[in-house]
């Protein structure tokens, strides 16, 4: 048996006069070769899909695992007296709010004295609580004058603390809080004053200094002023150039330069789409830095390709037989194609979109260099404000020596995967929704 | 429609005018019937190429008014490519070329000033594989009326529609689904609702490129009748592969053979008693 395997690679026996014998060892042996190749082939592709699988866990744990604390913040209740001295109720807006909470903090430690010491106390709260209140206040006017109980948010070392991410045993002089800091606010705990509430500033707020208040707000409305203004540019002109090239250019030297490069655009560094928009959008016309319109319009230069191509795929998997079918009626090559052609090619172009679009809500390079990661602290309110945008706003994050930001950039991730898998699934229901069977 | 009178001696004028054999053939019917029928479609010395390959060789035949035509002749011999000149279907083929001369009731379809669309319209086509759109049954009948403008309103449309689905016997078996897919049909419903649908536009002439070819024996007979019902108002040319079936169906038939027409004549004729060799080869299965 062992000969014949070694022997296997030789021809078949040579069919005799009556034919080729099946039951010939050498024809077995042959065939356990084959399955055994077979058997090794599906192994290795079963290997790859549970090592891509495998390293897709990792990331998704290793974000999970450092991003989770972000989607809490420790907050201290506080009874705050609002002095109508303090806050005057004809101008809420420029109210010592300040004043008001360090008063409200200093009252839980009535034994402090010690002027240095107070101030040490007061940073417990975040600086970030001011604006918190004086919205509040802002909100509902008749508050003040009144004393009320409130949850501020603690600042980023103390809310670290409270989630376990400092390490007590460090020797104090190591540590950022110093023993009388911790030991202060552990007898807030004790009281019963910490609780660690479900992060909402992550998602409405602007960027802030301060990691406890800074949010996505503004990075996820920069991206979609972004994506609303790449889609309405992408969308129709790739549809456009793909319906041309695909149903009434002429195949010649000049169309065939066009579909290379076309394909050679999609191939394009996005980091060049980035500094062609510095030089054009911002160089030559003169338009805002840091725009998500701008932005948009960049990601628009990349989406096109990809659009272009699925859109053309999309037309070309359409049966013949459908044209001919309206052809032959004396339907217009306009008709041909807006009445039956695009319609069933459209789950194929909605795909194609939603990817194209998916790609560019992660693309940072280009959102770089046309300004879109700078510091800004206010909710885009329309695509020519100033604004970040998700991908850029992780980039800044990542950058940020504060601890808080550590969780913070790993949440944002989080948050920026969620909105991929979400146009995905919009995709997958689109395309389930707008097909149709025959 | 037009003065029928003129449009009668201008085709007649054309037919006397050209040579070539197979057009001579047309007269030598032994029925008085077929004389009478006026020439629906003249073609004359028509050419096609694909590219270099010379596809149709200096073709010319009279198709008569009411009457079907059946183009036979091996796979590749050229006669669906001719077919497809009678609507200018070969124009959306880029490198397809046409030269000769083809008229339909003596105006030239290849003349520069000639709409293909419009042309198309009055020139119905029925595919080999069935091809209805992937809309309800209403819609795909209802499409090419709708494009034409040939319906005031509503009513009048529903009119066509109907009378569409009746003429291709269709009417009985979709009237209580019209709003369902044109595409969940049976293949033999399917290709009478492509019928109906190239009738609707009320065509002059019905091509029909193989149109039983990918429907099972009792779709073809069903649309085999409908078709030999169908001459009484249209001039039907139609492509097979089956011998059988042109004999059936037709009441001209033409052998094509590489590209050329090599007889032309009734059915009864060409079946029985067939003039070229080729012919007599083909018919009796020697080439094909």
């Amino acid at each position: 048996m062992n000969e014949i395997r070694e022997d296997a690679a030789a021809p078949a026996p040579r069919a005799g006069r009556g034919g080729v014998d099946w039951h010939d060892p050498v024809l077995k042996a042959r065939l356990a070769i084959r399955k055994r190749r077979e058997r090794r082939l599906r192994l290795f592709g079963l290997l790859a899909v549970v090592f891509a699988f495998a390293m897709l866990g990792i990331l998704v744990a290793s974000l999970v695992r450092t991003g989770a604390p972000a989607f809490t913040q420790t907050h201290v209740t506080l009874r705050v007296h609002l002095d109508p001295k303090r806050i005057p109720p004809d101008n809420i807006n420029r109210g010592n709010y300040r004043a008001v909470i360090k008063q409200a903090v200093l009252a839980l430690f009535p034994e402090v004295k010690n002027r240095r010491k107070q101030r040490e106390i007061v940073k417990i709260v975040s600086k970030g609580a001011p604006w918190i209140l004086r919205d509040m206040v802002a909100a509902n006017p008749d508050l003040v004058g009144r004393t009320i109980t409130v949850d501020l948010p603690v600042s980023d070392p103390f809310d670290q603390l409270y989630k376990g991410l400092i390490d007590r045993s460090t020797p104090e002089a190591h540590r950022r809080l110093k023993d009388e800091a911790i030991s202060r606010f552990d007898s807030l705990v004790a009281r019963g004053l910490v609780r660690a509430k479900f992060n909402t500033y992550l998602f409405t707020n602007p960027d802030s200094r301060f990691p406890e208040i800074a949010g996505l707000g503004g990075a996820i409305m920069g991206s979609f002023y972004a994506l609303l203004t790449c889609f309405v540019l992408s969308f129709p002109i790739g549809i456009a150039a793909a319906i041309w090239l695909e149903e009434f250019a002429p195949r010649n030297r000049l169309t065939d330069f066009v579909e290379i490069n076309i394909n050679n655009l999609a191939a394009v560094p996005s980091v060049v789409f980035g500094l062609l928009g510095l030089a054009v959008f911002l160089g030559w016309f003169d338009l805002p830095r840091s725009a998500p319109f701008v932005g948009g319009m960049v990601l628009a230069l990349m989406t096109l390709p990809t659009i272009i191509i699925a859109t053309r795929t999309a037309l070309k998997a359409v049966p013949p037989s459908i044209r001919e079918a309206a052809l032959g009626l004396g339907a217009s090559r306009q008709q041909v194609v807006f009445d039956h052609v695009l319609p069933l090619a459209m789950p194929g172009i909605l795909t194609g979109t939603i990817i194209g679009l998916a790609q560019a809500l992660g693309e940072t390079a280009p959102l770089l260099l046309i300004g879109m990661n700078a510091f800004i602290t206010a909710i885009p309110d329309s695509p020519f404000a100033a604004a970040t945008a998700l991908p850029t706003q992780i980039y800044i994050w990542a950058d940020s020596p504060e601890r808080g930001f550590v969780s913070r950039t790993s949440a944002a991730i989080l948050v920026l995967l969620g909105f991929l898998v979400l146009m995905n699934a919009v995709a997958i229901w689109l395309r389930q929704r707008t097909e149709r069977r025959w | 429609m037009q003065d029928n009178a003129a449009t009668e001696a201008k085709t007649a004028d054309t037919a006397t005018g050209g040579s070539g054999a197979a057009r001579a053939r047309v007269t030598l019917g032994a029925a008085g019937r077929e004389t009478e029928r006026p020439v629906k479609i003249a073609a004359r010395n028509v050419n096609v190429w694909y590219g270099d390959t010379h596809a149709i060789k200096d073709v010319s035949i009279d198709i008569l008014d009411k009457t079907v035509t059946a183009f036979i002749g091996p796979s590749g011999c050229g006669k669906s490519t001719f077919l497809r000149c009678f609507n200018r279907m070969n124009d959306t083929i880029e490198t397809a070329r046409v030269k000769g001369e083809i008229r339909l009731d003596g105006e030239d379809i290849y003349a520069p000033e000639q709409d293909p669309v419009l042309l198309r319209a009055r020139v119905g086509m029925v595919f080999q594989k069935p091809n209805p759109f992937p809309k309800s049954i209403y819609d795909n009948v209802a499409y090419g009326p709708r494009i034409h403008g040939l319906a005031r309103n509503r009513a009048e449309l529903d009119e066509i529609v109907e009378t569409s689905l009746r003429r291709a016997a269709l009417w009985d078996e979709v009237k209580d689904r019209l709003d369902d897919m044109g595409t969940g049909l049976s293949g033999g419903q399917q290709q009478r609702l492509c019928i109906a649908r190239a009738i609707a536009t009320s065509p002059e002439v019905l091509l029909m490129d193989e149109p039983a070819s990918a429907l099972d024996p009792i779709a073809t007979a069903q649309i085999e009748e409908l078709i030999y019902e169908l001459r009484e108002q249209y001039s039907v040319v139609i492509v097979t592969h089956s011998m059988q079936q042109a004999a059936r169906v037709s009441e001209k038939t033409a052998f094509f053979h590489l590209g050329e027409l090599v007889e032309f004549g009734d059915t009864g004729q060409i079946f029985t008693n067939p003039r070229d060799p080729r012919t007599e080869s083909y018919i009796t299965g020697r080439i094909g």
